[in-house]
């Protein structure tokens, strides 16, 4: 099997909120292309890994490398323009500027008019109900169709990683089928996907690498198969 | 006068007032909208504009240019004294605000006052105590509706109120850096995510919002003819007023506070007695903040942040 | 010298000229060229200055004598801080005191007026610093104070000892009511409201004729006076003594001014000023800890508002005559510098703000001009630099200075 060269890797990072030390020396390493999938308990500290590599959160220690290059000390819109997007915890729609101009947003940095048209026509065809809502204001919508429009404005910027923090949270379990279908299919044009789940069985489901995390430590890291036959998993996050 | 003449008179003096207070109330929403900071300097802002104003209309005059490219002149005069006042806003914002992004509001708002008093007593220093006297280049000739009267020089000023908030709506809903402003001020973190230099919006917003205060005050200054380090005070509380009760954050609702404000001072100045009118706009904000703090078009004002 | 610095020192420069030369190069009609440059050339010099000292303390030379330097600025300071406070205040009071015996008459009312300035950033302090409640209308509260003096005195010749506490509960009533509608507000909601609420009561006073006789004020109230028995020509009786020479003047304003630290210092330290620390905090925390939040925001208004008004009927009886404009905006907001200046909750900063501010334009008379200018400036520059004032309560620095991020011997940018 081809060793697929790692598009993020983390090392030893910790990340303190005021005296709190919420990462305590993370470590992981996501190959590129992969769907890479984090699971862990309320407060473990997933969504602070993502933040912290998007630089909303300061790394304290360690570094933190996309494509080989350091970004640990980048600002949020640094990290942006290197080609990573996220449709982040509780989805951070804006909520009086329309569909539309949600995902006009997330191309904010691209200048190619006619490939950000493209793109918007194939998130459409993604999710073909944001299309019937193009000119409603963002804040009116349900959950399902934010978390939808989450994952489209992270799109548009054309991401060679894209983060996504619980996209199944407080959805409808169809809806939430319908949505790791359609990571399937964004993964299949070549984004990679580093995932942070509640839902453990359905991450751990589509992903190929999973990585379980306690108490702000990775503890576990290993192919996502073999992880849902593990007897401390399934007991723990598989509910079995 | 008849009734109908009355109302008419009255409705242009509320027009009129309203604009202004519509254009100086939109530069508190803008800012407020964007950092969540009233800035208490924007009627220095606002003052500033009008001595600007002044001084290059001054100048114009010495050199004769006044009666010979009229129309040139306003441009110029409007144009420097927006200019003038987009600088310095943006000079505040970097001195006095930006390093407190991250501090306490009672930081911020200390820090907001403390250049409100240095503005003020700047411009005293260097432009005098007294009144400063607006050449009368608009003029008292107009035309009458029935019995009312309105001048050239409100219609003038109207219309140019109105273009510059049309110009500001279509700034602020169709242009890449407008709506950068528009998604910096609904969820900061989320518009760095996507790749917006915030510290550029948030520049653009203190360029953008004293330079229509600074509109303001030149109109002021031109149609009432004399300008004073202390104007701004009874302006600012009146727009804040404004951009309060129309929702502060809310470009359509600065407008809409402005004139609602325009429309109560003017029926109050035609039936009740004038000296007590500062106490009722200082009663109605107060009122407005107590009963219904979000206005009438605003959105929910969180209570997070003390 | 850095390049960066040097870049920032041009642009600064080129920046200031932009807004200066204009507003002050043009007072009239024509450009004043001496005066504009002068004052922009005095500012780049300013500048400048700051550019070299910044190069010289990043130099070498400078590290070097400053190592050598610093056992001995250790040993100097560790001996100045085991110096008992004790008689820091002792010594204070003794000055203070003695001051009328070598000062002329003018300079005694500049004390006076500083002592007063000084006891009324101390009542601010209560509302803006122990309560963190930030009050722009504080000056109302002694307009109340003059006022009530001045209407008791003059309409019901009520002496100025009775009318002082009333004036305390009137003033306190005062107090709840501009408190009341603030209790749920913001902290710049609850500056705007303040200040509209200061200004709403320096109109009224100035429009009400029937009651306050308006713009011409009030004239022709009675002095302090001092009743004590002794020896006449009628034999043992009362004598009245009344307070109308400076020198007891100050001393009366001196006796307030050392009631009110006493005061204060006494709060601070109580479970009523523990508990507005509390609020001041996190008032929602407070408020499920069984903290009575609204009965202890109001009491802080109430207070703030008594001290205020022992100074205005104080004020008022010395000058017998009382007027809506000695209560503008702008002092509120001169009161509010010497709190933030001195350091919000410090007792010694503000004293020596107070000092400071009012006393420094009087001896410099040259600098009076540029009081507020400097005032602005100051509070400004203070929050950016030095929040916790000149003399920072030693709470406050805590506070403040705990958000800091991680020092950067935390980080090891492997980068």
């Amino acid at each position: 099997m081809a060793v697929k060269a790692p598009i993020l890797e983390l090392e030893d990072v910790h990340t303190y909120y005021g005296k709190i030390h919420a990462l305590k020396g993370v470590s992981c390493t996501i190959p590129s292309g992969d769907i890479a999938c984090l699971i862990g308990a309320n407060g473990a500290g997933k969504t602070t890994t993502l933040l912290t590599i998007f630089g909303v959160q300061r790394a304290h220690r360690g570094k933190i490398k996309f494509k080989g290059r350091p970004i640990h000390h980048l600002r949020p819109e640094q990290v942006a323009a290197q080609g990573i997007s996220q449709a982040p915890e509780g989805r951070q729609i804006f909520p009086r500027m329309t569909t539309l101009e949600n995902l006009e947003m997330g191309a904010y940095l691209r200048s190619d008019k006619a490939a950000v048209e493209n793109d918007m026509e194939w998130v459409f065809g993604l999710f073909p109900v944001l299309k019937d809502r193009t000119q409603q204001l963002g804040g009116t919508l349900s959950g399902g169709e934010q978390q939808m429009l989450a994952i489209g404005r992270a799109l548009m910027s054309r991401p060679e990683l894209l983060l996504l923090d619980e996209p199944s949270l407080g959805l409808a379990p169809k809806l939430v089928e319908r949505i790791f279908e359609t990571i399937l299919e964004i993964n299949k044009k070549g984004v990679t996907i580093f995932l942070v789940e509640q839902n453990a069985h359905m991450a751990l489901t589509i992903s190929n690498t999973g990585y379980v995390m306690e108490t702000g430590k990775i503890v576990l890291t290993d192919h996502a198969a073999s992880l849902l036959k593990n007897e401390k998993v399934k007991k723990a996050y598989l509910g079995e | 006068m008849d009734n109908a003449s009355f109302f008419i008179q009255q409705l242009i003096n509320a027009i009129f007032l309203g604009s202004i207070f519509s254009l100086i109330a939109l530069g508190y929403t803008m800012v407020y909208g964007i950092i969540e900071l009233i800035n208490f300097a924007h009627g220095e802002l606002f003052t500033a504009g009008a001595f600007i104003g002044i001084i290059v209309l001054a100048a114009l005059q010495n050199i004769g240019f006044v009666e010979t490219h009229f129309v040139l002149t306003l441009i110029l005069v409007f144009g420097m004294a927006m200019a003038y006042v987009a600088v310095l806003g943006v000079a505040i914002e970097q001195v006095a605000y930006k390093p407190l992004r991250k501090a306490s509001r009672l930081a911020a708002i200390l820090s907001a006052l403390g250049m409100s008093i240095f503005l003020s007593n700047g411009m005293m220093l260097s432009q005098g105590v007294s009144d400063r006297a607006y050449p009368a280049i608009l003029g008292m000739d107009g035309f009458s509706i029935l019995d009312a009267r309105i001048t050239y020089g409100q219609i003038f000023i109207i219309v140019l109120s109105l273009v510059l908030m049309v110009a500001l709506n279509m700034f602020v809903n169709w242009s890449r850096l407008g709506k950068a402003m528009r998604a910096t001020a609904q969820n900061q973190t989320m518009a760095r995510m996507l790749g917006i230099d915030i510290d550029r919006t948030i520049r653009a917003t203190f360029m953008i919002g004293p330079a229509l205060g600074a509109a303001a005050g030149v109109m002021v200054g031109m149609y009432y003819g004399s300008v004073r380090f202390d104007m701004g005070f009874i302006y600012m509380i009146k727009a804040f007023a404004a951009a309060i009760l129309g929702g502060i954050g809310s470009i359509p609702g600065a407008v809409l506070g402005g004139m609602i404000i325009g429309g109560v001072e003017v029926l109050w100045s035609a039936f009740l007695p004038s000296e007590w009118k500062d106490v009722t706009t200082f009663v109605v904000l107060i009122l407005v903040l107590y009963f219904r703090p979000s206005g009438i078009l605003g959105e929910h004002v969180s209570e997070s942040r003390v | 010298m850095a390049k960066a610095d040097f870049k920032k020192f041009i642009i600064y420069s080129l920046f200031l000229g932009i807004l200066i030369l204009p507003m002050v190069g043009f007072p009239g009609r024509s450009f004043e060229t001496a005066r504009a440059f002068t004052i922009w050339g005095g500012i780049v010099g300013i500048l400048a200055f700051w550019l070299v000292s910044k190069t010289v303390r990043r130099s070498d030379m400078y590290q070097r004598t400053a190592a050598h330097l610093a056992p001995f600025r250790n040993t100097v300071s560790r001996k100045f801080s085991k110096f008992p406070t004790k008689y820091y205040i002792l010594a204070l009071i003794i000055a203070v005191a003695a001051y009328p015996l070598l000062a002329d008459n003018y300079m005694i009312d500049v004390g006076i007026t500083c002592l007063i300035y000084i006891v009324l950033g101390l009542g601010l302090n209560i509302v803006v610093g122990l309560a963190g409640l930030l009050d722009l209308g504080y000056i109302a509260f002694y307009a109340v104070g003059a006022y009530s003096y001045s209407l008791l005195n003059l309409h019901f010749g009520i002496s100025f000892w009775l009318a002082l506490p009333i004036g305390m509960v009137i003033g306190g009533i005062f107090g709840c009511i501009i408190g009341y509608p603030t209790l749920k507000m913001r902290g710049d909601y609850l500056a705007i409201v303040t200040m509209g609420f200061g200004e709403i009561i320096r109109l009224v006073l100035n429009n009400w004729d029937k009651l306050t006789k308006g713009p011409n004020g009030l004239l022709g109230m009675a002095k302090p006076a001092v009743v004590y028995p002794a020896f006449t020509e009628s034999g043992l009786g009362w004598v009245v003594y009344s307070l109308k020479s400076l020198h007891a003047l100050y001393y009366l304003m001196f006796i307030i001014a050392v009631l009110t630290v006493i005061g204060v210092r006494r709060l601070d330290n109580s479970r009523i000023g523990r508990a507005w620390v509390a609020i001041r905090e996190d008032e929602v925390a407070a408020e499920l800890s069984g903290v009575p939040t609204t009965w202890l925001k109001l009491l802080a208004y109430a207070m703030g508002a008594a001290f205020a008004s022992v100074v205005g009927a104080f004020f008022a009886a010395k000058l017998s005559y009382t007027n809506p404009n000695f209560f503008i905006f702008m002092e509120s907001c001169i009161v509010l510098c010497i709190v933030v200046l001195g350091g919000v909750g410090s007792i010694p900063g503000i004293i020596l703000a107070g000092i400071i501010l009012i006393a420094v334009p009087e001896i410099f008379r040259e600098l009076q001009n540029y009081r507020m200018l400097a005032f602005g400036l100051a509070m400004a520059a203070m929050m950016v630099l030095r929040p916790e004032g000149l003399i920072p309560a030693s709470r406050r620095k805590r506070e403040l200075h705990e958000t800091d991020q991680f020092a950067p011997e935390d980080l090891k940018d492997g980068g």
